[in-house]
């Protein structure tokens, strides 16, 4: 059997695309100031498990790229190279245009091969800089501080010293750790190869070897320091110690520097500024920020000035396009086992039945019953269980929100403090796929309009710092959602007034707060008055609220002005299952989702009304309802026409109110949703279909579509019965 | 359901319909059934009998005899579902079922045996007949599952939903 490449490379996909978030997470946390070996040394075995595989595909530009990413972790490894904001900021670029540059070999799409280069050549420029060598190998626990660098020219002259300075090459030192030996590497085959690339010179530091009687055979205490002379690349040399650079220390600097180059200019002066002690966050953000442009510009002319290309948009985009594509799913070895063990005991309880059905006399009635009340216990854990694999942690899509968070207040010039809890609650994959696009939209929100600027922060008496705080946990069935900022909260006069200049409400009208705060969904309604590159982007609050629906979740706004706002979506704990309220018309059974359904009644005859002739309508309390009949929408015969002897169920769809009427509600009950559209197709008006406990099936209406149905069926009699009238006359 | 087919003829599963013989593609046929209860959906052409709960799937019915036009009989025990695999353009296998009047016999039909229709003189559109083909001087008419079962109402296209 051939070995199926195409199963590696999705594998390679999905490895790259976690060992991508890992990196970003690491990166995020060095930026906090935690900074450590582990860290620095997760983040190299990131990009170089990235490069490991790209290899395998021959992904060049993906293997290029990140051996440079690499070599730069690498030096940062070995203490070699500083660790600055700036270099921070261009590794986080570039495991964006990593990340751009897998999603593009994934979906066999083009990326942006500018933006790519920009990053490399930035990269480079990096590596080219003179490297500030530290003294002594660090221990593995010491961490690596923030420091200046010195840029000067003493290590270089160094390598000067002794030889001719018009050749060209490379000095190379070469420490390998006391175990290299013992992984089948020979130093010798090395010098071999290196001796291929041009004049090779060689010293040995013998200094580390110890007496005879405490030498081990099988270690490598010794060191060498080459000099080669040749004019080769440096990713050649790369080449050569490849296999080892794991288990050594190697440092490898051209015998001339070269020319600086232009760009280096730029990050020289910005590392210059971190030896100011980081108050000034705002300024060295617009530093970043000019550069980013700077760079950008570089590579493509951005026509319009208003809408500057913004880093955020480049990093959202690619983050959902891999969200929605990963079909597969990774579930923890527990889960499986408690599968395991659900189905060992599923089948000890059905040996115990068959036992019982062998020989069947009424002395063991108990026992069956017994058996059977196992079996219920035993399916329904299987039941859960099962679920359970399709369930994430929240973490999942709380984790991009560090690098969102901080871009964004970068952007924006804001102080943002993020916190998150509860990232280990638990969501269907499928519903956290999908909520991820809404949560992106509410947390720009809430940092773009909701937290305020520093100044005006303290000018109100409230800490320069604000505060926005992710919080996810269960609730009766449910998965809460809460998005809460500290920042102005909502200006209630301002959307009364701007929902009566939209003409959404009447001079006159005393809506209550809820309300007003229901207008913030409506499509096309902003409070903001000139619309930033932030907000007026992606998707709307309306399209929040449609996905939080189409999800059957709600959501909800709390807020008090000056003190910020809550923002908080419940969501159903899985897809698969919904309770259901079944009804019935004539001879079918529909069922309608209970969380779509306000109330039902029986019709009072004295509260319908007919509308311009063409509809009912009930006045139920201060609103009037429109009678949708089922039965003619759907073309059955019902048992009766006559809305007295029906019930009708009062439903709400997409913001609209609707009356049901059908013959008889049946029971409450959960039922699993089955797609239609597997083997047949959509049908308007209708969501899914379920089996029924006696093994029929049964359809699930789907409200909002009902209502969109209803409206364009009582359009088209409309505009049927002024064509009639026309004809008359 | 294994697929030693030998290299110079497939078989063929061929069933009645109103007195003439239609074959299909023996591989496309995943199990054949008795009528059960369908659950009846609402607008949609006459010919969609409704969605049956086969082993946890929904699978929709159709009935043939009203997809070709012809007068529709009683549904009862005798009447016999066929359920057949169909992949529609983008290559995604869909189970359906197929309402017959009866099956008939599993024949070896070699693909250069299947001549191509004549423009007319069949009950049904020819544009979903794959040939002609003669197995012990009967004339059957070879359908083509894809095409018949993906035309208009069953196509996946959401026409009506927006």
């Amino acid at each position: 059997m051939p070995v199926n490449l195409n199963e590696i490379r999705e594998l390679f996909f999905e490895e790259s695309f976690d060992n991508l978030d890992r990196m970003e997470s690491n990166l995020l946390e060095l930026e906090n100031g935690s900074v450590d070996d582990e860290l620095i040394n997760s983040i190299f075995r990131g990009a170089h498990s990235i490069k490991g595989g790209a290899g395998i595909f021959d992904f060049e530009h993906i293997i290029s790229f990140s051996h440079i990413m690499e070599t730069l972790l690498d030096g940062m490894r070995h203490g070699e190279r500083i660790i600055t904001q700036s270099v921070i900021d261009l590794l986080l670029r570039s495991v964006d245009a990593l990340r751009m540059m897998v999603s593009a070999l994934k979906g066999n799409s083009d990326y942006d091969v500018q933006e790519v280069q920009v990053c490399q050549d930035d990269l480079q420029g990096i590596l080219k800089a003179p490297l500030e060598k530290a003294p002594v190998i660090q221990a593995a626990s010491s961490p690596i501080e923030i420091t200046t660098p010195h840029p000067n020219k003493e290590n270089l002259s160094h390598a000067e010293e002794d030889f001719l300075p018009a050749d060209k090459g490379w000095h190379i030192v070469f420490k390998p750790d006391l175990s290299m030996l013992k992984t089948g590497n020979d130093p010798i085959n090395l010098f071999d190869e290196l001796a291929c690339l041009g004049k090779l010179t060689v010293k040995v530091d013998t200094s580390q070897v110890p007496a005879f009687h405490d030498l081990d055979v099988q270690a490598c205490y010794l060191s060498w320091e080459l000099i080669l002379y040749a004019d080769v690349e440096r990713a050649l040399i790369d080449e050569v110690f490849e296999w080892v650079e794991d288990e050594c220390q190697l440092d490898i600097s051209p015998l001339i520097p070269p020319t600086q180059p232009l760009g280096e200019t730029v990050s020289l002066k910005q590392n210059g500024k971190e030896a100011v002690p980081a108050v000034d966050k705002n300024e060295k953000s617009v530093l970043s920020l000019e550069k980013d442009e700077s760079a950008l510009e570089k590579g493509k002319i951005s026509s319009v000035k208003t809408e500057p290309p913004s880093k955020h948009t480049v990093l959202t985009h690619n983050v959902t396009h891999h969200a929605t594509e990963a079909n597969s799913i990774r579930v923890s070895i527990d889960k499986i086992d408690d599968l395991i063990n659900m189905v060992g005991e599923l089948v000890i309880t059905q040996s115990m039945l068959e036992q019982i059905g062998n020989n069947f006399n009424s002395s063991l009635t108990e026992q069956l019953r017994d058996g059977l009340s196992q079996l219920e216990r035993n399916s329904r854990e299987l039941q859960e269980s099962v679920m359970r694999i399709r369930m994430l942690p929240i973490s999942f899509s709380f984790n991009r929100f560090p690098r969102l968070v901080h871009n964004l207040s970068l952007q924006l010039n804001k102080k943002v403090e993020l916190k998150l809890s509860g990232e280990h609650t638990e969501l269907d994959k499928t519903v956290l796929e999908k909520m991820s696009d809404p949560l992106v939209h509410l947390v720009r929100n809430a940092l773009d309009h909701g937290i305020e600027t520093p100044a005006m922060r303290q000018a109100v008496g409230k800490s320069e710092m604000g505060t926005l705080h992710l919080h996810a946990f269960h609730q009766g069935g449910n998965i809460i959602i809460q998005i809460s900022d500290d920042g102005a909260g909502f200006d209630l006069e301002k959307i009364r007034a701007k929902a009566i200049g939209q003409g959404l409400l009447n001079q006159d009208d005393h809506p209550s707060e809820e309300q007003l705060y229901d207008f913030i969904f409506h499509p096309g309604f902003t409070t903001v008055a000139q619309v930033s590159d932030l907000s007026g982007r992606g998707v709307g609050m309306d399209v929040v609220r449609r996905n939080i629906r189409a999800l059957g979740g709600t959501i909800e706004i709390q807020s008090k002005p000056g003190q910020g706002s809550t923002f908080r979506i419940r969501l159903p704990l899985t897809l698969a299952i919904l309770d259901g309220q079944l009804v019935r018309v004539g001879q079918e059974i529909y069922i309608l989702s209970l969380l779509s359904i306000i109330e039902s009644l029986r019709v009072k005859p004295k509260l319908v009304n007919s509308y311009t002739g063409l509809a009912e309508v009930y006045r139920l309390r201060d609103e009037y309802i429109p009678i949708l009949r089922l039965y003619d929408l759907f073309g059955i015969t019902p048992n009766t026409t006559q809305l007295a002897q029906g019930i009708l169920v009062i439903v709400e769809g997409e913001n609209q109110k609707i009356g049901l009427f059908v013959d008889e509600l049946l029971s409450q009950q959960q039922i699993v949703i089955k797609s239609l559209e597997n083997n047949y197709k959509k049908i308007p008006g209708i969501s899914a279909a379920t089996i029924l406990g006696d093994g029929s099936v049964a359809l699930i209406l789907d409200v909002a579509e009902l209502i969109q149905l209803f409206h364009a069926k009582t359009k088209n009699q409309a505009s049927h019965s002024t064509t009639f009238m026309d004809s008359l006359l | 359901m294994n697929s030693d087919t030998t290299q110079t003829a497939d078989k063929y599963l061929t069933f009645f319909l109103a007195k003439e013989e239609y074959a299909v593609d023996i591989l496309r046929v995943q199990e054949i059934k008795g009528w059960s209860q369908v659950t009846t959906i609402p607008n949609t052409p006459k010919y969609i009998c409704g969605v049956i709960n086969l082993r946890g799937t929904i699978v929709p019915i159709i009935d043939l005899r009203l997809r070709f036009n012809l007068e529709c009989q009683e549904y009862g025990a005798m009447t016999v579902v066929i359920v057949v695999k169909v992949l529609s353009q983008d290559a995604k296998e869909r189970i359906m079922g197929i309402v017959v009047d009866a099956v008939s016999d599993v024949y070896d039909v070699a693909e250069n045996e299947i001549k191509p229709p004549p423009d007319f003189g069949s009950v049904i559109n020819t544009e979903f007949v794959r040939g002609l083909a003669t197995v012990n001087e009967k004339m059957v008419i070879v359908l083509d599952l894809d095409r018949l079962l993906n035309s208009d109402e069953l196509a996946i296209v959401e026409s009506l939903s927006h």
